[in-house]
């Protein structure tokens, strides 16, 4: 496993070709092309906004510490940070799912080294993460969001975080879908559950109490807390504990979910 | 001299599950705690058994066999995508594998985005592909479509492309299956001329292929698969040879099973005489089958009097053994016995060849050959003598027949019996006359056996 996981690094060039020409290919015909990348975010946002805002208002009364903008509290923007993490990593568990059969040719026919499919996946997303965030400092910056240089240093981090959380996820779900193809199911379905599970849509002080213990389970907890202190909240940044607790449990995660993957491996040429 | 490829020992056991695993879900495996049992097969199936075979480096080695025998299996494990259950698989060198074609191609982006992916997935790096580009497009013959998506590319063109990128690895292995089917011919000239030069660079090949020609042409050793266990190795035309052989006798034997079931189909018809159709007297006896009319049309069938019946039709081949394999222009006998229970002067004895589209290529009779019956009583024996039997290869259906001389049958086989014929030679036509080439002048011809 070791071994195998050493050669990833000389994957780079595949890896990246493969990121490229997954972004290519997905508007590719279609007549916006690259600009959905920006325009599906701010679609998802209003949509998210509307229902929130304005038909079913969330309210921000409860909680102990001082709300900075009380009065005109820019949902959106809370809403915002975490959901567009949330949609990486959402997207990439979808999609892992599925990506060992549909690169089933791949695997049968060419000598690949699949692990390299789950990964692509992972950075596919999160380079359209990543093209969701210049919308995203628009909103902070129109609202005049208090963000510092110095939190916003940790927002590398917390990206770095996710990515191996949600890598060591995808690649469980690639190689488990293999064999139990329900699991495609299923997963729209737990992650439907899951995201409801995560302070996104509320913050986490509203939560009751017995809800906080459970959530303080949920790794992605962390991970918005995080997002949303940094380009949310004002003060400094107070969840690095946490962050780098899930960052630990990641590797091992990841590690894990490596280790399963590659005992799999031989079976894929067979299953898929 | 080094070994290119390995193989020790090497089994390659598939697993086939039964039905309750297909149905077998997440929740199910993990209630039943069955996660562990259900990834354990419940039946094997052997694909390869002990193969050990090795290819020095510079030869080429051509593997044969039925479909099914394991050769693709085999290539997959030289080519490391599956690996060997026991036994070892070493390859020495960087492998490039035609097995399929255009594997990688994704169809939304172009054909040069996709060579240069494709290249790199086979391990090249993006400046040796950016290096090997024009060539690979010039070999592929799409420089005009080169920036289209590949979806929109014929299937020939998908295939050229990969082909090209393939080859343009410059592997040291070269593992190639059945993928000359790629073009039309002059690609396919293309393909043998690039790898007839990656011989001549001191490259490996190892070439999987139902093309026996190519296997006599182009290996320097030959490995004959069957039911995945090595039936023979070794110089090309004595392998391909006994495997042609091999190949002779089961047909032989599926020959004869399938005249022996259209004999029972048509003695079933015959027992049950309400059967519109079966107690039809043709109007056509055989002295017209050469002119077109409903015989040609006439399915398989046997009907007659039986005044005199016809007990038992058989070919012999030119030692006098029975068969229903041929080559072409060998000698064949059509033994047919007969059995007159009541003396009967007025018989004419049949037989008419006819091939896979229904054409009699033959027929005649002993009152067309001007021999006028006098009696006939008993069990008897007619054997219809060719000497050379001029046909070209495929597959006969074979009429006999006794009846009167104005057409009554007393018993008419239709279409019961089958012959194939073999042939080297991949003439066309219903007949092939004897014949030779002769030349004058300044024509030389290269290679007799090409």
């Amino acid at each position: 496993m070791l071994h195998n996981l050493a050669q990833l690094p000389r994957y780079r060039a595949l890896i990246q070709s493969l990121v490229a020409r997954e972004l290519k290919a997905r508007y590719r015909g279609s007549v916006l092309g690259f600009f959905w990348s920006f325009i599906n975010p701010l679609l998802l946002l209003l949509v998210y906004s509307l229902v929130f805002a304005y038909i079913m208002p969330a309210r921000f009364t409860g909680g102990d510490e001082p709300k900075p903008f009380a009065d005109a509290y820019p949902y959106s923007v809370f809403l915002f940070s975490g959901l567009l993490p949330w949609t990486w990593f959402a997207s990439t568990l979808n999609e892992s799912a599925g990506v060992l059969i549909s690169g089933g040719n791949l695997i049968k026919k060419v000598l690949f080294p699949a692990e390299v499919l789950p990964i692509v996946t992972a950075l596919a997303n999160m380079v359209h993460f990543f093209f969701g965030l210049p919308i995203l400092a628009i909103f902070l910056a129109y609202y005049g969001a208090p963000i510092t240089i110095g939190e916003l240093l940790w927002f590398p981090v917390i990206v770095l975080v996710q990515l191996i959380l949600t890598t060591g996820l995808g690649l469980l779900v690639a190689a488990l879908t293999v064999h139990f193809r329900d699991i495609r199911d299923i997963l729209s379905n737990v992650l439907q559950l899951w995201f409801f599970a995560t302070p996104i849509i509320y913050p986490w002080q509203h939560a009751p109490d017995l809800g906080k213990w459970f959530l303080n389970a949920n790794p992605f907890t962390h991970l918005a807390i995080s997002y949303q202190e940094v380009l949310f909240f004002k003060g400094p940044f107070g969840h690095w504990r946490w962050l780098l607790a899930v960052g630990l449990a990641s590797v091992v995660f990841f590690l894990f979910a490596y280790f399963v993957f590659d005992r799999l491996r031989d079976t894929f040429a067979e299953e898929v | 001299m080094a070994n290119a490829i390995e193989l020790t020992n090497a089994s390659k056991v598939y697993r086939r599950f039964a039905h309750r695993r297909q149905f077998a879900t997440l929740k199910s495996a993990l209630l039943t705690r069955s996660l562990v049992r259900d990834l354990n097969p419940d039946e094997t199936f052997a694909a390869l058994t002990n193969v050990t075979a090795s290819v020095p480096r510079g030869q080429t080695l051509g593997v044969i066999g039925r479909n099914g025998s394991g050769k693709s299996t085999m290539l997959k494990l030289v080519a490391g995508i599956t690996k060997p259950t026991t036994g070892t698989v070493k390859v020495n060198g960087r492998i490039s594998a035609l097995i399929e074609l255009g594997a990688g191609f994704h169809p939304e982006i172009s054909g040069r985005e996709n060579v240069f992916i494709n290249g790199i997935m086979l391990g090249l790096t993006k400046r040796e592909v950016a290096d090997r580009f024009d060539e690979i497009v010039e070999f592929a013959e799409l420089k005009d479509f080169i920036d289209a998506p590949v979806k929109t590319y014929s299937s020939g063109m998908y295939m050229r492309l990969g082909f090209a990128v393939a080859i343009h690895v410059d592997p040291e292995v070269l593992l190639v299956d059945e993928v000359l089917a790629v073009g039309d011919e002059g690609f396919t000239h293309k393909c043998l001329d690039k790898f007839a030069e990656f011989k001549r660079r001191g490259k490996t090949i190892l070439l999987v292929t139902h093309s026996l020609g190519m296997v006599e042409r182009f290996c320097d050793e030959a490995l004959w698969l069957d039911a995945g266990r090595i039936k023979g190795s070794g110089d090309p035309k004595r392998i391909v040879g006994a495997y042609i052989t091999d190949v002779e006798k089961r047909e032989e034997r599926e020959l004869a099973a399938t005249d022996a079931k259209a004999r029972d189909t048509a003695d079933a018809a015959i027992a049950s005489p309400d059967e519109p159709g079966s107690a039809v007297l043709p109007d056509n006896p055989v002295e017209t089958a050469t002119a077109a009319g409903d015989m040609f049309r006439a399915a398989e069938g046997r009907w007659g009097s039986r005044e005199i019946e016809i007990t038992d039709v058989q070919f012999l081949g030119p030692g006098g053994e029975q068969g229903h394999v041929f080559q072409s222009g060998d000698r064949l006998d059509v033994r047919i016995r007969m059995r007159a229970p009541l003396p009967v002067d007025d018989f004419v004895v049949g037989v008419g060849i006819f091939n896979a589209e229904g054409v009699c290529c033959y027929g005649t009779n002993t009152y067309i050959e001007e021999l006028t019956p006098q009696s006939v009583h008993g069990d008897t024996e007619a054997i219809f003598s060719i000497d050379a039997l001029d046909l070209i290869e495929g597959t006969y259906k074979v009429d006999v027949a006794v009846h009167k001389i104005d057409g009554y049958p007393y018993d008419y086989h239709r279409l019961l019996y089958t012959f194939r014929i073999k042939s080297r030679t991949k003439d066309v036509g219903i007949y092939r006359p004897r014949h030779a080439w002769r030349f004058s002048g300044e024509i030389r011809f290269k290679d007799a056996g090409r």
